[in-house]
């Protein structure tokens, strides 16, 4: 396996993904011997897990069973160890989109963070592509390094411990990507200018804070990006749920045969309308909205480098 | 070499590249000495050739482009400003400028940038704005009277949001962010084989090739006589991409499932699934005009969206009528030997394309379709292998509600989510930021899931409790609605 291809089977060292149910999933380092602990029971990675196929039910000592995934970068953002806020599938995907990222680009990133869009960036432009990353806390990008190590994809990415404020991200005129999600992001537009190649490419600023945007919208303006946009995305997730409401008894009109009240005869019309179980309730299936969604991650600033 | 290198950077004939005037795009076929329309504008391509894309024109008299250098700004002398406008009233006679003196203008060449100069100094009400209205205001003039057209590559993203914008119908109301949402959760990368049912003119296929860069392999299902890929071409993609990219009738696919399949009877005529550069003239004509007849009235929009298959067929059976009353002339037996050669060919590019599916090993299913996609979902997962993510969308929510319950009947997957994105836009501008008044309100629905494993069920188990049997226990619904 590997966070870049597809492998069939559960091969040592490889990182899994443990899936419980809806939204209860965790990630494993496969290796002989080890043992994981789960609230169905164990799982012994020799016998239970290593030469299955991804996607098969395992069962624990307890009895209840599981399913092991093959990993991919948006199952990794839902489980990975955050050592900072991250970036989840929705803003990921709108960036990898509006940056026009594919097969063998060149993409500059600041900060590295915990690895959440890099992932997703290093998945996007293999095999021919390159990530080079900029993190200024020295353990993020020590761990970050592991990380992609551990990930088998080091050799798509360049993991650089310094200030991109300050010093840029280490190459100049080679990305056709660069993107910032750091407190100051104006102080970097000018470095990324001069990351991107010079025929042209793309930039993109998250920034929580308006303020923090019109400060960075200033800077692209004043170094001659173009095409300057910010959005927002936000994700609405349905459930799935049949719902019965009951019919309120209005009571019965007296004595009438055209009688237009709700009576037993009546009924049977309505019913088929939602297809009603029992008497006196009707069903239907919903998409129910949850009760909390997020209404808010950041505002994202789109733009063009270009010669004109 | 799976991507294209440097060749990219220029302008080319025979090129389709896309016309950007502010937020407005159109795709157009680069050749020489073709008149093209774009937000009222006439003119040629031809001086845009060998220039770089990204580049910048205006059009002089005689419908030629010429490369726009880029201007400093007119200096932001301390202009005279009111505080608000409380005193402006709006007559429609604050303009001293009438029409056929702008006009007159126009026809004396003067530039863009001059006539907004005039307006401004002809408006009496000018001097009276706020700093801020009188900043609205040359910035709606110079939108008006200073056209310049950006001719910029296609991609994904700009493509996606020409289409959303000219021609949603086209693609199901499939707007761009959902569009992006499909190819993460899908995982589209180079070395997947993919399976895409789609009828949105072939933009998602595009858009999932380019993500793949040539690498891997896209079976795309299609319904009726062929797949339509009239997007799929505006993308520029080099020949090698279309070697691994296969095709596969919807109406043999019940047959496959049931490991009934037959090669011996094919489709119905006609063909869609040729590249730009293989077509005849003729039908490259005809796609120009689709192309631009959509700069028209809106109404031809919407008969054309509802004739849309039938004008593709005849698009090419006009196409293939003229292919037809050539060879004739070439003589009949020639004609017989090439039509024979052409359908074997067919026959073993769909044995070839049924082996693949057979295999059950797909890395992932991407529908977006007109289509109700139960069905489609249902008999395409068989080709997928397990653990890899499947992304359904549909203009509409409640056929996606009856495919969660179908697909939870089934099993076999798991993390169904259903879901769409929420999109807005903003100004950003010193102490004017604020997000802008019109948004879309709606770019349609997504399911999307995970395949897992098929285990064997009891006959004799209800559905239910196959149900139950595919999800692990204790797990705990947050409503306390019935499910049956």
């Amino acid at each position: 396996m590997s966070f870049v291809e597809y492998g069939d089977t559960i091969k040592d060292g490889d990182t899994a993904i443990v899936f419980l149910g809806h939204e209860s999933m965790f990630p494993v380092k496969v290796q002989h011997g080890s043992k994981t602990q789960t609230k169905y029971g164990v799982i012994r990675h020799s016998t239970d897990l290593i030469g299955k196929r991804y996607g098969s039910k395992v069962t624990c000592s307890k009895g209840g069973w599981v399913f092991i995934l093959h990993p991919t970068p948006e199952l990794w953002t839902m489980n990975l160890p955050h050592r900072t806020q991250i970036l989840y599938s929705t803003d990921i995907s709108l960036i990898t989109m509006m940056l026009e990222l594919k097969p063998g680009s060149i993409v500059c990133e600041s900060g590295t963070g915990s690895g959440s869009l890099s992932h997703a960036i290093i998945r996007t432009v293999a095999p021919t592509g390159h990530l080079y990353t900029v993190e200024f806390h020295q353990q993020r990008a020590e761990k970050a390094k592991e990380e992609f190590q551990e990930h088998k994809v080091e050799h798509l990415v360049t993991v650089k411990n310094q200030d991109v404020c300050k010093n840029g991200f280490g190459v100049s005129n080679v990305a056709d990507a660069v993107f910032l999600d750091i407190p100051s992001p104006w102080e970097a537009i000018g470095h990324a200018n001069s990351a991107l190649k010079i025929e042209g490419g793309r930039i993109c600023s998250f920034s929580p804070c308006i303020e923090q945007v019109q400060r960075t919208c200033l800077a692209m303006e004043e170094h001659g990006f173009t095409e300057i946009n910010t959005l927002e995305i936000l994700l609405r997730v349905y459930n799935v749920r049949t719902i019965s409401l009951q019919i309120p008894d209005l009571g019965k009109a007296a004595e009438d045969n055209s009688s237009t009240g709700f009576d037993s005869s009546n009924q049977s019309n309505q019913g088929s309308l939602y297809g009603i179980l029992q008497q006196g309730t009707a069903q239907f299936k919903s998409g129910v909205p949850l009760k909390e969604m997020v209404g808010h991650t950041g505002y994202l600033t789109f733009a063009t480098k270009s010669l004109f | 070499m799976a991507e294209s290198a440097k060749p990219g950077l220029r302008i080319r004939e025979g090129d389709c590249a896309v016309l950007k005037r502010d937020e407005v795009f159109k795709a157009v076929l680069v050749l020489r000495r073709r008149k093209v329309i774009f937000e009222k504008q006439w003119f040629y391509l031809d001086n845009a050739i060998g220039h770089i894309y990204g580049t910048t024109f205006e059009v002089s008299s005689g419908g030629s482009l010429q490369p726009k250098k880029k201007m400093e700004e007119t200096t932001t002398e301390t202009k005279e400003a009111g505080t608000d406008n409380r005193n402006i009233v709006d007559d429609g006679k604050s303009q001293k400028l009438t029409h056929d003196d702008i006009k007159a203008l126009k026809d004396k060449g003067i530039k863009g940038q001059e006539i907004v100069q005039q307006l401004i100094e002809n408006s009496t009400t000018f001097r009276g704005k706020t700093e801020f209205a009188q900043d609205k205001y040359i910035k709606k003039k110079k939108k008006k009277y200073e056209a310049v057209i950006t001719i910029v590559k296609p991609s994904t993203r700009i493509l996606s949001t020409m289409y959303y914008a000219r021609e949603p119908g086209k693609i199901n109301h499939l707007r761009y962010d959902t569009l992006a949402q499909m190819l993460t959760l899908g995982n589209i990368r180079a070395g997947n084989k993919m399976i895409v049912m789609e009828t949105c003119a072939g933009l998602v296929l595009g858009a999932i090739m380019e993500r793949m860069g040539g690498y891997g392999s896209v079976i795309q299902m299609y319904p009726g006589g062929g797949p339509v890929r009239a997007a799929t071409s505006c993308f520029g993609f080099p020949e090698s991409f279309f070697n691994t990219l296969y095709e596969f009738p919807l109406s043999k696919v019940d047959s496959l499932v049931s490991g009934t399949f037959s090669s011996e009877t094919l489709p119905s005529e006609p063909e869609y699934n040729v590249p730009v550069e293989e077509e005849s003239n003729g039908s490259l004509d005809e796609k120009q005009t689709l192309i631009q007849e959509t700069e028209e009235e809106s109404s031809t929009e919407a008969v054309m969206e509802s004739n849309e298959t039938e004008e593709q067929e005849t698009m090419d059976l006009a196409a293939e009528d003229t292919e037809y009353k050539e060879s004739k002339e070439k003589g009949n037996k020639e004609n017989i030997r090439e039509k024979q050669r052409k359908q074997q060919e067919r026959r073993r590019k769909l044995v070839e394309t049924a082996a693949l599916l057979e295999e059950k090993n797909a890395d992932g299913l991407i529908v977006a379709s007109r289509f109700h996609p139960t069905p489609l979902l249902l008999s395409l997962l068989e080709f997928v292998a397990p653990s890899r993510p499947f992304v359904v969308y549909c203009q509409y929510k409640e056929p996606l509600l009856e495919c969660y319950t179908k697909l939870r009947e089934k099993g076999g997957v798991i993390n169904l989510k259903l879901s769409e994105t929420w999109l807005r836009n903003y100004q950003v501008l010193p102490d004017r930021s604020h997000p802008k008044l019109m948004m879309s309100g709606g770019g349609g629905y997504l399911l999307s899931g995970i395949t897992v494993t098929v285990e064997k069920v009891q006959s004799n188990v209800s559905s239910l409790e196959a149900q139950k049997i595919e999800e692990p226990t204790s797990k705990k619904r947050k409503l306390q609605e019935l499910d049956c």
